[in-house]
Parts: C-alpha cells; sequence; structure tokens
C-alpha cells in the first residue's frame, strides 16, 4: 500500500505518522533538529529558511502547549505563522472539515499543521490534498485522536539520543495510559525503529490496548518489575476523565500503584532518564521530587521540541510532490 | 407482459438442481419452460444467451433503501434502479428509516411507492419495537397485513433482555421470524473497527468478537425459552459462526447471513483510514475472513446480503470515526459472488458458482420465506441473464446507486448483468 506521507521518491511529503518511516529519515530529522539547537541560543533566533512560507496551525482540538511550539518553530524559521482555532469557528458554522481546508489553501497556505481530536484526520487532509492537485501543501500531524503524535515521538528520540548517544542497548519503559496515548503510540513505532531491543509498557489492564506484543512491546502490569534495569522511563499523562471511573477507581490509587516515585525509580539504571510530555500531573502520575529531581529531562524535552518541530518543517518545505 | 424466449444459456436454478445449458420460456409473468417450448408458445422476444448465465433474479436480504426520511442519501427511483442493474429482483430493507417502519401506514406507502416503479419487489422488514427503542412492542399483526416479512431492530440492540424475550414470545405466537445482528449494547458499542492489533495502531475504537457472541448467548438462551425463529444477521466473526454452528446442531430454528462485504475483505482494508471500509460490523482478521468463506461452503451460513447502505459524499469524506458506516452493494453483490467462487476455483479446482448462485437466491428466499429464487415452472418469472467472465471496473460513474461509496473502489471484477427480468418484463437491459 502507497505510504500517503512519501512522495514518489519516498521523501517525506507530509508528516503523518512515524509507523512505517525508514530509519535513514528519522535519523535525517533528528540531525537536522540538533543543527538547529543552537539557534535558540543565538541573539538572533532566526533563520531564513521558510521566509515567503506561511503555516496555518489548525487546532481543530485545543492544545496552547504544542500549538505554541509550532508557531516558535516558524517563526525561527522565518515563517508567517496564521492560527486557527478551528473548534470555535468555522466547523461550529457547518463548514465541513475538507471546506476549511480548500479555503485555507485557495489563501495560498504552504504547511498546515494540525492537531484534531479524530484519529486520521491528518490522512483525510492530506489525502484531500493530493486528490485535488494540491499536494504542495504539506501537513504536519500535531496529534490526531489516539493515533500519532509524530513530532512528540521525534523530540522524545532526540531526547533519548542526546542523553544516551545509541538506542541499540536501550531499555525503554512507557508508563501509564498507553491506550489513549498517542504519544505511547509514536514513541512504540520510534523506538523499534531505532533498533532499542526492548521497550516496555506499563500500566493496569483497562490502559493497556490488545496488540501491543505485535507492535514488538514486552507488557507488564507492575511498574516494579517494569521499571527495573531500564535506561528511559517515558511517563504519559492521566487525563482527569479517566482518573475515576470504570478505567480507574481513583487519582490516589493510582499513583500508589503506578505514580514514579523516588523508590520505584531507584529500581531502573542509576543514570535512567525520566521525560514526560507534559502537562504533567504532579502527585498523580510522578513525584514532585522525581519531576524536579537531576534524573527529570523534562525541560530539555520542551526546547528540543522546538528544534526538532523546526527540522520537520525545514525538511517538508524544502520537498517538492 | 410479453412471452420471453432466452435460448443458449447456461441455466443455473439451484433450488432445482440444474445447471446445463437450456432455454428458457416465459409467459405471463411466469416460468413456462426449461428446456423445451410449451406447445404453442411463440416469442415475442428472444435473448441469445450463448455464453452468458441464466439465473433466478438475486434476492437480497438486506438493502437499505433510504426512504423514507433520508431521500438525501438514496430515493427508491435511484436505488430500485441500482437493484435491477446489480440483477437484484427481491430485496428486503430493513426498518431503520426515518420515521421508523414501526406502522402500518409507512409499510404500505413503501410498498406502493415501490409497485409503481415495477422494479425490483420490496419486502419491508418492520420495526420489532416502536422507534427501534428497545420498550414496545408494535403492532407485528398489523405490520404483517401491510407487507413486513419479519421483524427487526436494525443497529438498536435491545437492552433490555425481558421486552426481548417477550417480543420473541409475542413473535413465535403467530410465527413471525425476528431478525437480530447480535451486537452487545455495551461492549464494543460505538466502535468503529475491529478490537485488535490494527485498531490499536490506529487509534480506533473496538468492537471486540465478544460483542457478537455474548449477544448470541443471551439470543439463544431466549430461543430456548421462547421456541422463536431467530435469522441473524451480519454475522462477521469465527467465533460466532462457531456458536450458531452447535446451536443449528442443537435444532434451534436459527438461520444467518453475512454482508458480501467480510467474505473478501479484513481489517488490513482500513488501510490508511480509508472511510470507505467503514463498516457495520466492522472488517474482522484474515482468520474471521478464512472462517465465513468456509462457512459459506459448508453451509453454516445460510445466505449473503449487499448490506446495501448508501451513504453520501458529506458523511463519508470524514476522519475515520465520525464517517457513517455503510457501502453501496446492490451493483457489487453478484460479482463478488463470483469473485468467490472465483477463489474457490483458484484454491482448489471446486466449481463453486452454483453454490454462489444458491446463496443469492434460492436460499434466502427460502429462509425469508418468500416466493423467490427459482426457475421452477410457475414460479414468478424473476430472472437474471450475466456474463461470468465480462470484467468491469468499480467506479462511482459505472454505479446507479446514489451510494457511490464502497471498499472495492478501483477494483475490476468480473459479472456484467446483460437482461434483468421481473415478473416476466424486462426490467433492465444492457
Amino acid at each position: 500500500m502507497h505510504n500517503p506521507q512519501l512522495n514518489k521518491n519516498g521523501e517525506l511529503q507530509h508528516l503523518l505518522t512515524i509507523e512505517g518511516l525508514p530509519k535513514s529519515i528519522i535519523n535525517h530529522i533528528l540531525d537536522t533538529a540538533s543543527s538547529f539547537v543552537s539557534i535558540s541560543d543565538r541573539e538572533v533566533k532566526k533563520v531564513p529558511l521558510m521566509r515567503g512560507k506561511s503555516v496555518f496551525n489548525l487546532f481543530f482540538e485545543n492544545s496552547t502547549r504544542t500549538r505554541t511550539t509550532f508557531e516558535i518553530a516558524s517563526k525561527r524559521l522565518s515563517a508567517d505563522v496564521i492560527n486557527l482555532n478551528i473548534a470555535a469557528s468555522s466547523t461550529s458554522k457547518g463548514e465541513s472539515l475538507l471546506d476549511t481546508i480548500d479555503n485555507l489553501a485557495a489563501m495560498h497556505a504552504d504547511m498546515f499543521v494540525v492537531r484534531h481530536s479524530q484519529s486520521g484526520a491528518p490522512y483525510l487532509i492530506a489525502k484531500h490534498l493530493n486528490d485535488t492537485k494540491q499536494n504542495h501543501v504539506h501537513v504536519v500531524n500535531a496529534g490526531d485522536g489516539r493515533h500519532a503524535h509524530p513530532t512528540q515521538g521525534l523530540l522524545d528520540m532526540y531526547t533519548i539520543r542526546h542523553y544516551k548517544k545509541d538506542f541499540t542497548n536501550l531499555r525503554v519503559a512507557i508508563v501509564g495510559d498507553i491506550l489513549h496515548s498517542r504519544v505511547a503510540r509514536s514513541d512504540i513505532h520510534a523506538l523499534t525503529t531505532l533498533g532499542v531491543p526492548e521497550v516496555r509498557a506499563i500500566g493496569p489492564h483497562t490502559l493497556l490496548p490488545g496488540g501491543l506484543e505485535q507492535m514488538g512491546v514486552r507488557v507488564f502490569t507492575s511498574i516494579e518489575e517494569g521499571l527495573k534495569d531500564v535506561d528511559v522511563i517515558i511517563m504519559l499523562r492521566l487525563q482527569n476523565e479517566r482518573m475515576s471511573g470504570a478505567l480507574l477507581p481513583s487519582a490516589g490509587e493510582y499513583f500508589k500503584s503506578y505514580g514514579l516515585t523516588p523508590e520505584r525509580l531507584a529500581l531502573a539504571k542509576p543514570d535512567a532518564i525520566v521525560m514526560h510530555p507534559g502537562p504533567i500531573n504532579r502527585g498523580v502520575e510522578i513525584d514532585s521530587k522525581v519531576a524536579d529531581g537531576a534524573q527529570a529531562v523534562i525541560l530539555p524535552q520542551v526546547t528540543f521540541g522546538i528544534a526538532t518541530r523546526m527540522a520537520v518543517m525545514s525538511i517538508l518545505a524544502g520537498t517538492h510532490a | 407482459m410479453m412471452n420471453l424466449h432466452i435460448k443458449n444459456g447456461r441455466v443455473i436454478d439451484p433450488a432445482n438442481g440444474i445447471d446445463a445449458v437450456q432455454d428458457l420460456y416465459i409467459a405471463d409473468g411466469k416460468i413456462a419452460a426449461v428446456g423445451g417450448a410449451p406447445a404453442g408458445f411463440t416469442a415475442e422476444r428472444t435473448i441469445d444467451a450463448a455464453g452468458l448465465v441464466v439465473a433466478p433474479g438475486l434476492v437480497d436480504l438486506s438493502a437499505r433503501l433510504r426512504e423514507p426520511g433520508y431521500e438525501y442519501k438514496a430515493t427508491l427511483e435511484s436505488e430500485m434502479q441500482a437493484a435491477v442493474q446489480g440483477g437484484v429482483t427481491t430485496l428486503v430493507c430493513p426498518p431503520d428509516t426515518d420515521p421508523v417502519l414501526d406502522e402500518p401506514g409507512l409499510v404500505e406507502m413503501l410498498k406502493h411507492r415501490a409497485r409503481i416503479l415495477n422494479q425490483a419487489n420490496v419486502h419491508p422488514l418492520g420495526a420489532l419495537t416502536v422507534g427501534l427503542k428497545g420498550q414496545a412492542l408494535t403492532e407485528m399483526a398489523e405490520l404483517t397485513e401491510a407487507g413486513c416479512i419479519g421483524f427487526a431492530q436494525a443497529e438498536s440492540p435491545i437492552t433490555d433482555t425481558t421486552v426481548l424475550l417477550r417480543a420473541l414470545q409475542y413473535a413465535k405466537t403467530f410465527g413471525y421470524t425476528v431478525w437480530l445482528r447480535p451486537q452487545d449494547p455495551y461492549i464494543g458499542f460505538g466502535g468503529v473497527a475491529h478490537a485488535g492489533p490494527l485498531a490499536s495502531r490506529l487509534g480506533l475504537s473496538g468492537v471486540p468478537v465478544m460483542s457478537e457472541t455474548i449477544a448470541l448467548h443471551t439470543i439463544f438462551e431466549l430461543m430456548r425459552a421462547s421456541g422463536a425463529r431467530v435469522h441473524l444477521c451480519r454475522i462477521s466473526s469465527a467465533a460466532a459462526l462457531e456458536l450458531i454452528r452447535s446451536a443449528k446442531q442443537e435444532g434451534l430454528p436459527v438461520t444467518c447471513d453475512v454482508g458480501v462485504h467480510h467474505l473478501h475483505m479484513t481489517d488490513a482494508d482500513i488501510g490508511f483510514f480509508d472511510p470507505n471500509a467503514r463498516l457495520t460490523p466492522p472488517l474482522r482478521s484474515q482468520r474471521d475472513r478464512e472462517a465465513i468463506r468456509a462457512a459459506l461452503l459448508d453451509g453454516t451460513i445460510d445466505a449473503v446480503c449487499s448490506d446495501h447502505t448508501p451513504v453520501d459524499d458529506d458523511e463519508k469524506l470524514l476522519p475515520f470515526a465520525e464517517a457513517s458506516p455503510g457501502a453501496t452493494g446492490l451493483e457489487l453483490l453478484l460479482s463478488l459472488m463470483l469473485k468467490w467462487a472465483e477463489d474457490q476455483r483458484n484454491s482448489n479446482g471446486s466449481d463453486a458458482l452454483a453454490q454462489a448462485i444458491r446463496k443469492i437466491t434460492a436460499d434466502p428466499a427460502r429462509m425469508a420465506g418468500l416466493p423467490a429464487g427459482t426457475l421452477s415452472v410457475g414460479a414468478n418469472a424473476d430472472v437474471v441473464v450475466f456474463d461470468p467472465q465480462a470484467r468491469w471496473q468499480v467506479a462511482p460513474s459505472a454505479l446507479a446507486s446514489q451510494g457511490k461509496h464502497t471498499p472495492f473502489l478501483g477494483y475490476e471484477l468480473s459479472g456484467q448483468v446483460k437482461a434483468t427480468i421481473v415478473a416476466g418484463h424486462l426490467a433492465w437491459e444492457r
């Protein structure tokens, strides 16, 4: 089946998911990101790579944080950024998703950064652009339903590479609500593609989707067993609405069973790093002592996130249909 | 009404065990003879069917015509045209229209509209409960008088098992068949894809197989208690077929059908979120598909239906989970059954063409108690003449139905209808 995010030369046309991306493309993005990290330390934090290009942030689902990082990344590439909070505008007037896309494409957009609550929505947009011969417009998935959050996955890989150098001797544990997490899915695909020999998922059965083994993941329900000797811990955010009900009885019991405490962190390798896509829930999935501790790399993740998104956007902008 | 002579065709009439090159004679809307001409027969029209197959018109156990209420998706005119172009001469339509078919007047109007169009024969299913709400029983006797051939809940499972038991008991009283699609009202309800590795990867909410099997266990227990006859619609899983197989062995009065898509496709055909592959029940695993194909051969499955569900662009060109489920099917049913027969021939050399035809003619007609699906002398002359070899490409422009969405879009299929005859008149001819 044709992979809709690659053009006929196998180059990245859209970034929709990490699944199926060749290792060479992932490494190219990480290498490019690395060259952008220093730009943010300069006095003039801009490069002219996307001067004259228009990036539309289409957020069908609210997210201040991710939208802001894309906005900063675009501006550092000298692109013009237009933020559209579509949840509150056209779709509520009855305009269909694809009508919105056509209208914005007619405004000569060069790139759509799409966040949507439905899995697969960016595919629909990319396919529509291809079907209507508007495939000069690139689509970046900024998170779709439970499916994928590829730039988060890439920035996580950047972070791991920064601290651990080599992927092929690592044990990585992802802890928490895997079932609803697009971050977990993107991380799993990226880690297995980059040759991480052991990817673990840790959580209660109610938050673990079926079929994780087929994705190359070892499943643990005990956090004590799952964290043993790992090099990297990726904590996932537990959404408020999932904290009590049929999935979990309470936030308190969740923290007791799965919260990352200093004692549990001690089970991992001494130099293990602790990651979290943010925003963190202190006292729900992570103890403040860990979140603020020496092993946490949660804030560097944010910094690397800008560079990674700059890398993705500049690579896409240089790809022609 | 004219006298028709269809000559030199390969007549396949599973109800009578006929598969031979023979002539067919039609007079007064009935089959007059197969083989030699009846005395004094003069044909007003002769169709040379050399190289073609002559079979009973297809009997489709589920085709949504979208009337009343959803005329923007399809109209009776467009869908009846699609039926005859697909060789379907008898079809059963589910009651999930708007308003639902829970009152005799609505059923009479639908039958009346269909009769005026004079194409395929339309047999509605009445709603089992008022408004399909699962609370109060409908006037089943009145609805039967108006033309309903059975009672169904369509896609609204009854949550209160007491109501389901009462509905089965009441239907049993009058000898009516209850048509149920087994689905648990909670587990997997609202899910959009087979709960499996693919749904997990794509982040789509899953419908586990147990949604179907839990409902089946309930239905079978209630059948044992009530003695009612149940037809199970759109079975999708290997585990469900295994349960149905043993229920049949036990002697429960149960029959079942599958949608033709499930004979060929699996959840892998969702690919990159193709909304055309969003179906209800969802496409399942390869193991399930193989079990469906085997059960069709061994007879556990009584019929294959098109599960024709026209959906318009606005409701299909949406993110996968928001897209309306369903696919157009009336014009694909024959070709997809021929494809199954072709696959059988390729895998073990057997000629399954007659079996394929049986499952879309004689068996569904018998199951639904309809006088159709046969070329017996004296039967209504509902006949399809088709070229089993002719290839066609599935494209919106090739379809008469207002529903243009199907996961088979772009496929090249064999089997082209040359003529469709309903009650002796030529309803469609290519």
